[in-house]
């Protein structure tokens, strides 16, 4: 990850003078470019804009033609436009209502390419969570809860009549789902957040492809991460592989600095876990979440971690292996925290059988 | 493996099941067997050659050993339409590999505790030990496996089928609303073509 970010701060500078001489009347045929944010956190913007003075180089390569979180842009214009008139749209969120599914079939069908921009539009991650609970749970969690003052009980309603017209909500869907489950999609930038400077790489990538000065990446290819494993860029040591506990980082005072975490017994998705971030979290002494999602190959993220986690459990007695599993407190949480929509099973059973409204 | 001929008596511990399958008659579950080359194939094989019979909703797949089997194998099963996976290998300290067979009862452990938190019945997925020589035995679990899965009912996990859930209503409604002057926008490759014609009927009637 490292070469791909390097060639990028040399290149910068050469773009610029080229995007200028250009102008202002060239700026109707710059490619267009959205960037989407359905249910997310705006995390993935801010991740965006941490790409610091490139961003100047996305404004003078792309003409911004939606992007909520920080300029006025209208849904109709959206619609206005040819279908393929945008060149790239960045979606950064997952799919939870029907308005965000339709804005997505709207993007897809106006832009050339459509990328899963993070973790929410490729796997769900954190809001994707909720498919462990029904409609129904999650709305009167949030409705009628301790923190919650609602003494009328109310709940929302997707349909009002005002003395002007019938007001429309988006309506909150049974399950919450990825974008690729909703539309085709040609990329997927990884990471809650993707980093900024593997933001810059993909979207140099996809410029330069523009420019004529570049290959196109291959539809479907994973941008700025790698194709290997968190592991292989952790730089501590990996010596034995025998778990005979797993604990919780608040349970111990201290780790080792320099041991792999899982043979510490903390429980670190890094065997499963897309590179690309830098092993920032190991490095930092605590253990991989998995935010860069499903490793090169892996078909669903938490079957690859309980395979990797179940093999180097120090234990070949059924109630023994039952003591050094009871570490693993959550398995949904630990094994399918960023994934859970994107996984094969795809939410609970409750989510979609007992969705009593 | 099964035997269909009808000449073959059920053994000793088998005949208890008979009232089992007639009475189920509405429910046949299906269950995805993954059986070691070493051991438990073999058995399956013993099984047959004896005229021993098993219930046929099993769909036995031979790996080489049980510590080949990725816990994906089970969840896609799971996904794509079967009410049970049954899981057999060697008998611990008899592995063909040494110890893979461990490897296969840890995962085992760990996908149930998995399964369980996502509203699978633990039941629905379960390992057995069976030597070469225990065609019997496999026989015998995999009717026990068979009634006890029957007794749960079908599992339908509609993972795939939430793609398209309800997304041919959704474009009505929204035309409903007077959101998109286009109309409802096609699919372009659809998420899923399998999904894609499963939903053409609901689109046309909506027309």
């Amino acid at each position: 990850m490292s070469p791909a970010a390097k060639p990028t701060a040399k290149a910068a500078p050469a773009a610029k003078p080229a995007a200028k001489s250009n102008g202002a009347a060239r700026a109707a045929a710059k490619p267009k470019l959205a960037i989407f944010g359905a249910a997310s956190c705006g995390g993935c913007d801010i991740a965006i804009v941490n790409i610091h003075e490139h961003i100047v180089d996305v404004a003078n390569a792309f003409d911004i033609v939606l992007w909520p979180t920080i300029m006025d842009g209208k849904y109709s214009d959206i619609e206005a436009m040819a279908d393929g008139e945008i060149t790239i749209t960045l979606v950064s969120g997952s799919m939870r209502t029907d308005e965000t599914i339709h804005l997505a079939k709207l993007l897809r069908r106006k832009s050339q390419f459509v990328v899963a921009f993070g973790s929410c539009a490729s796997e769900g991650c954190i809001p994707g969570l909720a498919n462990l609970s029904s409609r129904k749970q999650i709305i009167d969690t949030a409705f009628t809860t301790s923190s919650t003052d609602n003494p009328e009980n109310v709940r929302p309603i997707y349909e009002y009549q005002a003395p002007e017209g019938v007001l429309h909500l988006p309506e909150f869907e049974p399950v919450l789902r990825t974008l690729d489950q909703v539309v085709e999609i040609d990329y997927t930038i990884p990471g809650c957040p993707p980093e900024s400077k593997q933001i810059w790489a993909a979207l140099e990538a996809v410029v330069k492809a523009l420019n004529g000065t570049g290959p196109l990446p291959p539809k479907g290819s994973v941008l700025g991460a790698g194709d290997s494993t968190v592991c292989d860029e952790c730089a501590r040591k990996r010596n034995v592989k025998h778990i005979s506990e797993f604990v919780r980082i608040q349970q111990v005072a201290s780790f080792d600095p320099e041991i792999c975490l899982l043979e510490q017994g903390l429980p670190c998705n890094g065997p499963a876990t897309r590179n690309g971030c830098g092993a920032l979290c190991p490095a930092a002494g605590a253990p991989c979440i998995g935010c860069y999602g499903a490793a090169e190959g892996v078909i669903d993220y938490g079957a690859r971690l309980m395979s990797a986690f179940a093999s180097v459990v120090d234990a070949t007695k059924p109630e023994e292996i039952d003591r050094v599993l009871d570490g693993i407190a959550d398995p949904v949480g630990q094994f399918y925290r960023f994934s859970l929509a994107g996984s094969l099973l795809r939410s609970s059973r409750s989510a979609w059988q007992d969705d009593g409204e | 493996m099964s035997t269909q001929t009808p000449v073959a008596p059920a053994p000793v511990e088998g005949t208890a099941q008979a009232t089992g399958v007639a009475q189920a008659a509405t429910f046949e579950p299906v269950i995805i067997g993954f059986t070691c080359n070493w051991c438990s194939y073999r058995a399956a094989d013993l099984a047959g050659t004896a005229r021993t019979k098993y219930e046929p909703n099993v769909r036995l797949i031979r790996l080489m050993c049980s510590g080949r089997l990725d816990p994906t194998f089970v969840l896609k099963a799971f996904a794509e339409g079967a009410d049970a996976v049954l899981v057999s290998g060697c008998h611990p300290g008899e592995c063909h590999y040494i110890e893979q067979n461990y490897k296969a009862l840890r995962r085992f452990r760990l996908l149930q505790r998995t399964i369980e938190a996502l509203g699978i019945e633990p039941a629905r997925l379960q390992l057995v030990w069976a030597s070469a020589a225990e065609g019997v035995r496999l026989a015998n679990e995999i009717n026990r496996v068979t009634d006890e899965v029957r007794e749960l009912g079908p599992l339908n996990w509609p993972a795939g089928n939430l793609v398209d859930l309800d997304s041919a209503d959704l474009d009505t409604a929204w035309e409903a609303t007077g959101g998109d002057a286009g109309g409802p926008p096609e699919i372009p490759g659809g998420a899923n073509p399998q999904h894609a014609a499963a939903k053409l009927p609901a689109a046309e009637a909506a027309r």
